[in-house]
């Protein structure tokens, strides 16, 4: 059975008609690339499969549970983390306090543990700080650990989402446009590191992209929306001499 | 090994910072204590000593819910009345049965808080919802129903018992009966807070909230400061952390209104009005919002300035207003920010404090 | 009649309510900020009537038009010194400031003007009307027929004029404005203007019906109306005009039948409840963050 399975997903804002009738499979352990023109309804999907909108028709099966139109805060309990294209990261905190929210519901205690600085508050902190430092080392985040996730540069504050979003231990990672804003040596970068964390943490990705040469080389598998709707899916190769795919990128008919 | 030693400074500095705060309180209340007992301090200012620790701790509350939570309260007031009120009416009923002044007063503490916290989850479930501006407003509402509903109340007791009303005429008691709140009157109780009382209430304040920031919970009600929707996909169920938050503030100012209220033989609603909730916010902003130690000086200092200014008395309020607006367009505007960036690398010995903010010190 | 009477009270201060309420739910729709302010600007409004008709000797008429321009020029500076600096920060750094301001105001008049309340003059010259057992006194009726000619103007203003359709360009979407060409600043400047004029008008009305004058005399209105732009939807005309004559309404009616001293319990419980069960208010319409 598939991590993920979209059927027949759509949702409209008053009479528009934004994605419709998307289907898509996930499959655990690889990676998948959405691809689109600007405008064609990929952050909509994102937010959809995160909860932040819900869907007006579909559904959303998760390891075989459905999860379709559930708040953000239980998809991500349900294993679906996600970065932003407009990055959100909690700017007023440290790096590191950053990848502790993340890591909110996987290392637990409660309120009281933590006002009166019972035992468990301390183990549980020491063990926080050390996933936490584990994750950010992956990004080479770890030397900046203390600094305030403002005062990062553009670059690194992309890797910061992507370290939080691993925190909270997904089945599936959704990164939206994780190479945006990154130069050629960057972005080489950041593809090894996508890699790496698909195959250490045994997760599937889905990412949406604008750089072609990033998505055509690691994704296994592309999904292209044009005007919310789905005009072709297979491999990098299939989907590039897609005659459809073609003309919604030349905006040609 | 590197790492390690950077990630052990690091939490060291965090609970240093924690550490020198509780320092700060201790010592100033050692040094008032001597010098009230070596008779270096005026009669007005040991009269200001329990007022400066309530206001130390609605600051601190209030910070909780600006600084850390990131959302106005204008109805703060409420909370720290209805402690007051509570809690004097809980000594005086308890006068006989709890001889000792030190246990009534610590139960009144609890009573207080309880009833505090209670208002607060009952304001906050409506509230919390909102977006920020109608959260100030409806908060400002809310101080004006308590207050207008104390303004009101009757609570006096007989020998059938307690007896309470909400009405314009008074309350009618059996033979020998006590009235306890006389509607706008207020409430007359005993004078039996002390400083070491205040004291002990700010330590406890400052451990709730500095333990509360460092802890999940705290990580949880500060990220959903910095970005709701962040947070929520990281997780974090903002409805009830905001609650949280809101219900621990309105808690220790119902705990502070304890404390008030027994400084004083007779207290009306009145005092707590929209003024008081103002002058509490000017603590917090001049002390830096999410600076704790900043409050605890802003209240301080602010408190004990005009009773040495008395001449100036009347433009007091007005020096507070410019205070506020000067402070937050310095601390917050994004120009303002730029220009003092560009001025802090002209003089690259004060460019180091620069990045430290906001993270609750 | 009893009735009818305290329903015309209501109507009288709901129209009042309603022009307040429009400043509040302009200056909200375009600059995204609750002017905290906005209530102390209809105090100056009514100093500077005060002042113009008891000192200058002047006629009615011209002494509001006189503090019509104080106001715009008082609500102008405010902008551009304490709120402009802090556009592109958060909310509630914006919203402290403006807490800030209406203190200042306050202060200030009561350093300049004292604290003894000033018995106001009414700009009202006529006696009203007596319809059977019930009359309507002037103010009532130029209250409610201003408000009405103000509401009807400003629709006018915003839908067929240039700068009002700027106006609306900013409300929705300040960065698309600006880059189409409008400015962005001039339309939050005029924003302000028009409604501290607003608050002009609303200041020498209110202190006609209720002739005492003091520092702390436009604090409560302010807020009031507030809650009636909230309740009628902010960002609507219509809206606010419903939800201040709604909320002076019961107001007058909440102190006849519940309590004097109850009925702002009253009023903010109506608020809350509305809040809870309709957020948008009665004619307001839905605001979604973008992600």
């Amino acid at each position: 059975m598939a991590l993920l399975e979209v059927t027949n997903l759509g949702i409209a804002f008053g009479g528009l008609q934004a994605v419709a009738q998307l289907d898509m499979k996930i499959e655990k352990g690889h990676l998948y690339g959405l691809i689109g023109p600007n405008g064609a309804g990929k952050t909509t999907v994102f937010n959809m499969l995160t909860g932040v909108y819900k869907p007006t028709e579909g559904d959303i099966i998760l390891d075989g549970k459905n999860v379709t139109g559930k708040s953000a805060e239980k998809i991500c309990r349900a294993g679906v983390a996600r970065t932003f294209q407009n990055i959100r990261l909690f700017s007023n905190m440290t790096v590191l306090d950053n990848v502790k929210v993340g890591l909110h519901n996987q290392i637990s205690y409660g309120l009281l543990t933590g006002i009166l600085r019972l035992p468990g508050y301390f183990t549980k902190e020491k063990a926080m700080n050390e996933r936490a430092m584990e994750l950010l080392k992956i990004f080479d985040l770890d030397g900046e650990a203390h600094m305030l996730a403002s005062s990062l540069p553009y670059g690194k504050q992309r890797k910061l989402e992507i370290a939080r979003a691993l925190a909270t231990n997904p089945k599936l990672l959704l990164l939206d446009e994780p190479a945006a804003g990154m130069n050629p040596n960057e972005t080489a970068e950041l593809m090894e590191t996508v890699r790496f964390v698909k195959d250490k943490f045994k997760i599937a990705i889905l990412l949406i992209e604008h750089d072609m040469n990033f998505v055509m080389g690691i994704c296994e598998h592309i999904t292209v929306l044009d005007y919310g709707r789905v005009i072709a899916s297979g491999t990098g190769d299939q989907v590039r001499n897609n005659p459809k795919v073609i003309a919604a990128y030349l905006g040609g008919d | 090994m590197e790492k390690l030693r950077a990630r052990f400074r690091s939490i060291n500095r965090d609970t240093r910072r924690d550490m020198f705060n509780y320092l700060l309180v201790i010592v100033v209340f050692v040094i008032m204590q001597l010098a009230v007992s070596g008779d270096l301090v005026s009669n007005s200012m040991q009269g200001q000593l329990v007022p400066i620790c309530a206001y130390i701790t609605m600051a601190l509350s209030l910070n909780l819910t600006v600084g850390i939570l990131g959302e106005l309260s204008l109805g703060h007031g409420a909370f720290m009345s209805a402690g007051a009120f509570v809690g004097v009416l809980f000594t005086t009923l308890t006068q006989e049965s709890i001889p000792s002044d030190g246990l009534r007063m610590l139960l009144a503490f609890v009573v207080g808080a309880v009833v505090a916290g209670l208002l607060g989850v009952i304001i906050g479930i409506p509230v919390l919802r909102l977006r920020g501006d109608y959260l100030a407003i409806v908060t400002l509402g809310f101080g004006e129903i308590v207050k207008n509903l104390l303004n009101v109340l009757y609570v006096g007791v007989d020998k059938d018992g307690l007896h309470a009303t909400i009405s314009s005429n008074g309350i009618v008691l059996g033979e020998g009966g006590q009235v306890i709140i006389s509607g706008a009157m207020g409430i007359s109780g005993r004078r039996i807070s002390t400083f070491t009382m205040g004291f002990v209430l700010v330590l406890v304040a400052l451990i709730i909230i500095q333990n509360l920031v460092r802890s999940r919970a705290g990580r949880a009600i500060m990220s959903i400061r910095d970005n709701r929707i962040a947070a929520e996909a990281m997780g974090i169920n903002v409805t009830k952390y905001k609650l949280l938050a809101f219900t621990i503030s309105a808690a220790i100012a119902g705990m502070a209104g304890v404390l008030y209220g027994h400084n004083y033989s007779s207290l009306q609603a009145s005092k707590f009005d929209y003024n008081m909730s103002i002058q509490v916010l000017l603590f917090v902003v001049l002390g830096g919002m999410g600076s704790m130690r900043g409050s605890i000086i802003a209240a301080t200092v602010l408190t004990i300035l005009p009773e040495m200014l008395r001449g100036l008395k009347d433009y007091r309020m007005l020096f507070y207003a410019i205070v506020l607006i000067v402070v937050m367009i310095f601390n917050q505007s994004p120009q303002v920010a730029q220009w003092r960036a560009g001025l802090m690398e002209k003089m690259p010995h004060f460019g180091k404090k620069a990045g430290a903010k906001k993270e609750g010190n | 009649m009893e009735f009818l009477s305290y329903l015309l009270t209501g109507i009288s201060l709901g129209s009042v309510y309603a022009i307040i309420a429009l400043g509040y739910s302009m200056v909200y729709g375009i600059a995204k900020m609750l002017n905290f302010a906005h209530g102390d600007v209809i105090m100056v409004g009514g100093y500077m009537v005060f002042i113009f008709m008891n000192s200058l000797g002047l006629p009615a008429i011209v002494a509001i038009l006189g503090a019509m321009a104080v106001c715009t020029l008082l609500g102008v500076v405010i902008e551009r010194v304490a709120y402009k600096p802090l556009r592109s920060a958060g909310s509630l750094a914006v919203l402290i400031t403006a807490i800030g301001v209406s203190y200042l105001l306050q202060n200030l008049a009561l350093i300049i003007w004292g604290s003894t309340p000033k018995s106001f003059p009414s700009v009202v010259s006529f006696d009203g009307i007596k319809i059977g057992a019930l009359s309507i006194s002037g103010e009532t009726i130029v209250t409610v027929l201003v408000s009405a000619v103000i509401m009807v103007a400003l629709t006018l203003f915003i839908n067929h004029s240039k700068t009002g359709h700027a106006m609306q360009a900013v409300a929705e979407d300040k960065g698309a404005a600006q880059l189409m060409g409008i400015n962005v600043d001039a339309t939050i400047s005029i924003t302000f203007a028009i409604g501290s004029a607003l608050a002009a008008i609303a200041g020498a009305l209110l202190c006609s019906t209720y002739p005492l004058l003091q520092p702390t005399t436009g604090a409560m209105p302010g807020i009031r109306a507030f809650v009636a732009a909230v309740f009628g939807g902010i960002g609507s005309i219509p809206g606010a005009m419903l939800g201040g004559i709604l909320l002076g309404i019961i107001e007058s009616l909440s102190k006849a039948y519940i309590s004097t001293q109850l009925s702002d319990a009253v009023l903010f419980t109506v608020l809350i409840v509305v809040l809870l069960v309709k957020p948008t208010g009665l004619l307001g319409k839905k605001i979604s963050e973008k992600v």
